[in-house]
């Protein structure tokens, strides 16, 4: 096969797939399917699986022409972009580690920075709203970088015509939500645009905050034998708001969890030394943090399907709609990776916090197979919890 | 949860899976296919192989709508998409199938104006809400979704409503079944037959597969339970030497079919003398279109079409995939130049198709996942 028997194709990408394909593993190229096999199944399957390994380490391309709603999902789509687009154009030992926030040293001081702009759709919606999602999402992700969050910026994209009463509305909540968790907005900016080319209000917020933790934390710190834990029940946030959009006529008693998690993280780090690496799961859920984990680590990881803690009306939308929870956004939720002797110390600090009640032991990292998350399922099966391409929910933050 | 709970309960299977192995003569090899896309999605999201003996092996089926429709058709779909004025309704799976330039994802991303739905009466409210717009609706699958289309091309006659119409794209399972019986490629032992289909069509059209070709035919259910049910009483069969249809799903199936919905379907659409399946190729009788009678609901009627057919990419073998003679992972290109990130095959595209359940989901070969869990 060559790259011209798909020229038929006119995406281009297809014939060059193609090509990259046979370049890739010229030696696995000699047995042709469907013909009879010299080695047995599954170690035809084996060697088909390592293909596929090598493949996904590939270095990413975007392959569309234009950006599609699947690039600002958080799964597949989002991290290729990321990384062939904006890694690519500002490549630096900073950013590369692609975590929460960066980690930056300013004469002599430790800092955090980070920023998060939200899009969310409806401005309003059980248990919160744009203005304090915008605050805990930027102090959430200072927080599981191991820092105190203390100052933060906010940019307001505004649509012509949008009510100053909801403008109001929105910039009192986020002022809650920053004396909760103890910042202050302290810069900002805003901008109009005509009608119908934003949809109300956009935000942007910036943050700083100061690094007292000692210890190493980041994703790739993991190691076989650590444990997982989640801080509570996952997917409230996203499964609120799709059901605050009315579309699907289902209605369930449920709020959005959003909160700030400086105080739950403080809390975990002052009491457990052996904390790795901590995420906030929001766009893409915890499958997606589990998966970024087992990538950075170069480690699998197994996650006990009953042991995570979902809500029954998370659970009931979820399987109404056909989509898991799993990868349903949270905004208040920690996904923690610890020493796997020092699990139970944390599963009790994150516990005696009123914001992890319902913390829960979820898996553990593994040494094989190495960058792949697999599920135990309810039912007693094993299964791969891969990234999603796109998100069945846009603009869920 | 209740009503799902129970039919995911690990010791319920693990019993049932004890039965299947007790039932397996040794040394023989069973191939069981399951006709429905959406029991290969079951089947790998619950990991349900694990309980299965090595020597039965389940073969994925035709039974994925989305995973059928040919790139000639998506084509002409775009067209459509492409007029003045046309707002086209389409179900959230349909919005990554590639044509031969690009997907509905990149069509909206170029402005056009493509919008998800839920349900084709959703697709109603569009166009009552835009009456100086064309709303077209993107009809897919088989008997399972032809009524809630049939239904709606009613509604919108009723209440003569005149900027809707249907792109009729739907299918009918048993020709389907029929080709991939006659294709002599593949030697099956029996058919987990499709739940959701047969609440429309009923067992009974599934009679000439046990009568005609000596397969037994177990009509299963969508929980992992259902299915290792359903394995068992096609197990329990061919151990008995029989071949029958036989209903594992009766808590939903009628044998007879749903008479409203077949009578719903009958009204507004008529068999197509034949239709292109993506990778069976054309098949007569096999699909249905809009009745002369609902002309004026009926996009083919009303806008013109390209119509043309567009050969697969060569590399792809989605074909042998629906055939069940490939296994997802024995295609050239699955997992390399095929990913759900970028598909070149529909199979690839639904969560129901079984490359994308197999990449999502099953990637693991069952040495691996023994050895993982003992770990």
């Amino acid at each position: 096969m060559t790259g011209n028997q798909a020229a038929g194709h006119p995406a281009g990408w297809v014939a060059e797939a193609l090509r990259a394909h046979d370049e890739q593993d010229p030696a696995g190229r000699t047995e042709r399917p469907g013909s009879p096999q010299p080695a047995p199944g599954t170690v035809r399957e084996e060697m088909v699986l390592d293909r596929i390994d090598r493949a996904r380490r590939a270095r990413p391309r975007v392959k569309e022409e234009r950006i599609t709603m699947s690039h600002g999902a958080g799964g597949k789509a989002t991290q290729t972009l990321i990384e062939a687009v904006f890694l690519n154009a500002f490549r630096n030992p900073l950013l590369e580690p692609l975590e929460d926030a960066a980690r930056v040293h300013v004469n002599g001081a430790k800092v955090a920075l980070t920023t998060d702009s939200y899009v969310v759709s409806p401005l309003f919606f059980p248990g919160g709203d744009i203005g304090d999602l915008a605050v805990n999402g930027t102090v959430n992700d200072l927080a599981v970088s191991g820092a105190v969050p203390l100052y933060l910026s906010a940019g307001f994209i505004l649509e012509e015509g949008f009510p100053v009463e909801s403008l109001i509305r929105i910039t009192a909540s986020m002022q809650a939500a920053a004396q909760r968790a103890g910042v202050q907005v302290v810069t900002g900016d805003t901008k109009v645009v005509e009608r119908g080319k934003a949809d109300g209000c956009y935000i942007n917020t910036a943050g700083i905050g100061l690094i007292e933790y000692a210890g190493p934390l980041g994703i790739a710190q993991a190691r076989p034998g650590d444990a997982i834990l989640v801080s509570g029940p996952i997917g409230d946030h996203g499964v609120t708001i799709m059901l605050a959009r009315g579309e699907l006529d289902i209605e369930a008693d449920i709020v959005s969890d959003t909160a700030p998690v400086n105080g739950l993280v403080a809390s975990l780090l002052s009491k457990v030394a052996g904390v790795r690496a901590m995420r906030d799961a929001t766009r893409g859920g915890v499958a997606t943090i589990l998966n970024e984990i087992a990538t950075a680590a170069r480690a699998g990881i197994m996650v006990i399907e009953d042991q995570i803690p979902v809500r029954p009306e998370v659970r009931g939308a979820s399987e109404l709609l056909g989509i898991d929870p799993m990868y349903v956004a949270c905004e208040g939720r920690v996904v923690v990776v610890v020493d796997g002797a020092e699990a139970e110390q944390a599963l009790a600090a994150l516990r005696a916090h009123p914001q992890g009640e319902q913390a829960a032991i979820i898996g553990k990292v593994t040494a094989d197979p190495p960058g792949i998350v697999q599920l135990k399922t309810a039912f007693g099966g094993t299964r791969i919890v891969d990234l999603l391409v796109g998100d069945p929910l846009p603009r869920i933050c | 949860m209740r009503f799902v709970d129970e039919f995911r309960d690990s010791d319920k299977a693990h019993a049932l899976a004890a039965k299947i192995a007790a039932l397996c003569e040794p040394g023989r090899e069973y191939k069981l296919m399951e006709v429905c896309g959406g029991h290969t999605h079951t089947i790998y999201k619950h990991g349900l192989e694990d309980y299965l003996p090595e020597q039965l092996t389940l073969v994925h089926g035709p039974g994925c709508p989305v995973c059928v429709i040919p790139m000639g058709r998506m084509d002409d779909a775009m067209a459509l998409a492409a007029q003045p004025d046309v707002i086209m309704t389409s179900f959230g799976d349909m919005m990554r199938v590639p044509g031969s330039n690009g997907s509905f994802f990149d069509a909206k991303a170029r402005g056009t104006d493509i919008r998800m739905v839920y349900s084709p009466l959703d697709s109603l409210k569009i166009a009552r809400s835009n009456p100086d717009k064309r709303v077209v609706f993107m009809a897919i699958g088989f008997e399972t979704t032809a009524p809630s289309t049939a239904m709606t091309i009613l509604r919108a006659a009723a209440e003569n409503l005149d900027n809707f119409s249907v792109f009729c794209n739907h299918v009918t399972i048993i020709p389907a079944i029929k080709a991939i019986l006659d294709s002599p490629d593949l030697r099956l032992d029996g058919f987990i037959g499709p739940g959701h289909v047969s609440t429309v069509i009923g067992c009974r059209p599934y009679e000439f597969i046990a009568r005609d070709y000596g397969k037994p035919v177990v009509v299963a259910g969508f929980e992992p339970l259902d299915i290792l049910q359903s394995i068992y009483m096609l197990m329990q069969q061919l151990a008995e030497g029989r071949s029958e249809v036989e209903n594992q799903y009766a808590r939903v199936v009628p044998w007879d079919g749903n008479m409203v919905a077949l009578r719903a379907i009958g009204e507004t659409m008529e068999l197509r003398p034949y239709f292109e399946w993506r990778g069976l190729g054309f098949i007569s009788h096999s699909a249905l279109s809009v009745r002369e009678q609902y002309a004026k609901f009926d996009a083919e009627r009303l806008f013109s079409v390209p119509g043309v057919r567009v050969a697969d990419p060569k590399a792809c073998q989605c074909g042998e995939v629906l055939k069940g003679v490939l296994k997802p992972w024995e295609c050239k290109v699955f997992g390399t130049a095929c990913t759900p990130e970028t598909p070149i095959g529909t199979c690839m595209v639904s969560p129901e198709g079984a490359c994308a359940a197999y990449y999502n989901y099953g990637r693991l070969t069952r040495t691996r996942v023994k050895e993982a869990t003992r770990s």
